[in-house]
């Protein structure tokens, strides 16, 4: 790949979706835009730039899409979870109590794995939840993604990741060689097409906001950004989780770190220093 | 170091299950039924036995059964790990008291994960 050209695209990935490409990631871009010349029947990728250039609207969406690293898997890490499950949601029965509502935000959700666990615990939780309206919206940037999201239809690798078989059995549907998750399940959650470098106020606000292996694709500057719009959006007393190797400290002060090994972090604001927030252990 | 009981009749899934639990910590002993297995598990209780379902001489479930009656057998996580895919099938191991299930072909995330859901490692 011509050096001008792996510029222009880095350019183009970064103004768009903040994803920051080195310059020896040519072979990446080469290996992740492959799939898109032959599927839009093109000569090579020279065709794709050509038409990046020409500023053609959809093959930069496709483009955007192909170049994401999108890995994701059911209750990734495990104890991120174990701690919405057993901290989180318990003071947001306590919080919540008057309206019993609340929102979660899965910002970078993939294909909907993240957002599905969240709500198989919620499902799972029994009584104490019964007659709250509890909300999971789940926003990438891959239309692809959000697609598969939607479909709620895994492979028998995808459903291995990370899903006790318990829980597979339970709320899951053999369908030939795949699995189906019950509608009970797929209807807590919405899904959107969403940028996270556009305005996020639109979404409404969450109590809890999980954006996790995401950021650790961009420059500091773009995850300062994007962390102080999802602290806009958040509750006083939120909750954000981020991955487990991409602590924030020195990145924002947008949040404050409460447990940096499960990647949970709180909202800082100023004026309300005293605000418990919803990921204090009680 | 926590000792891992992998039975499997095949050889190739047993040196590739044992090369995946070594490199997450455990000590990997190999057996090619389920007899055999409990003989190992006799002279060494394994913390972890991922197991195959149809084996010659003893099979999966029949060595789940006997497991489960050595002294210290009851604590042992088992988990199934075969091409048999079909939900009444896993149903039957979990009732008959296997922890996990895993249907094959497995890689080393599959078996990571599911290791972290029981909490064997972390
Ligand atoms: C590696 S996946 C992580 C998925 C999931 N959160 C997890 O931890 O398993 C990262 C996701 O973030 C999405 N993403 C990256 N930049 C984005 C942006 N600017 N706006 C929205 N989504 C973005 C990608 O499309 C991809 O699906």
């Amino acid at each position: 790949m011509h050096p001008d050209d792996f510029e222009f695209v880095a350019r183009l990935l970064k103004d768009r979706s903040g994803l920051v490409l080195t310059r020896d990631k040519g072979y990446l871009v080469e290996n992740r835009l492959m799939p898109l010349v032959r599927q839009r029947r093109m000569k090579g990728i020279n065709d794709v730039i050509a038409g990046l250039r020409a500023g053609e609207a959809s093959l930069t969406d496709s483009v955007v899409d192909a170049m994401m690293a999108k890995d994701t898997a059911f209750f990734r890490d495990w104890k991120p979870f174990e701690h919405f499950r057993t901290v989180v949601l318990p003071n947001l029965i306590a919080q919540r109590g008057t309206k019993k509502t609340f929102r979660v935000l899965c910002a970078g959700v993939s294909t909907g794995q993240e957002a599905y666990s969240l709500a198989i615990i919620m499902r799972e939780y029994g009584r104490a939840l019964a007659g709250w309206k509890a909300e999971i919206v789940g926003v990438d940037i891959s239309a692809a993604s959000i697609a598969t999201a939607q479909l709620a239809l895994y492979s028998q690798f995808d459903v291995q990741r990370g899903l006790p078989i318990r829980l597979l059995l339970k709320h899951f549907k053999k369908r030939d060689e795949s699995w189906s998750l019950n509608g009970d399940i797929q209807g807590m959650v919405g899904f959107m097409r969403w940028n996270l470098m556009d305005d996020l106020f639109p979404l409404g606000r969450f109590d809890v906001i999980l954006c996790r292996n995401v950021l650790v694709y961009n420059d500091l500057q773009t995850k300062f950004n994007v962390l102080q719009k999802l602290a806009r959006v958040a509750a006083d007393d939120g909750v954000l989780y981020v991955g487990r190797n991409e602590p924030l400290t020195g990145v924002s002060s947008s949040f404050k770190v409460v447990n940096p090994d499960l990647g949970v972090y709180t909202v800082t604001r100023a004026e309300k220093a005293t605000t418990r927030s919803l990921a204090d252990a009680t | 170091m926590k000792k891992c009981l992998i039975v499997d009749d095949s050889r190739i899934i047993r040196r590739v299950a044992s090369k995946i639990f070594h490199e997450l910590g455990f000590e990997p002993e190999e057996a090619e039924n389920g007899k055999k297995a409990l003989d190992a598990s006799r002279i060494r209780m394994p913390d972890v036995a991922v197991v195959d379902w149809d084996m010659p001489v003893m099979d999966g479930l029949k060595f789940l059964e006997g497991l489960r009656k050595l002294p210290g057998g009851e604590n042992a996580i088992v988990i199934f790990c075969t091409a048999e895919n079909e939900v009444p099938k896993i149903q039957e191991a979990l009732d008959a008291g296997a922890n996990e299930y895993i249907m094959k072909p497995f890689d080393s995330e599959i078996v990571r994960s599911k290791l972290t859901i029981l909490g064997a490692i972390d």
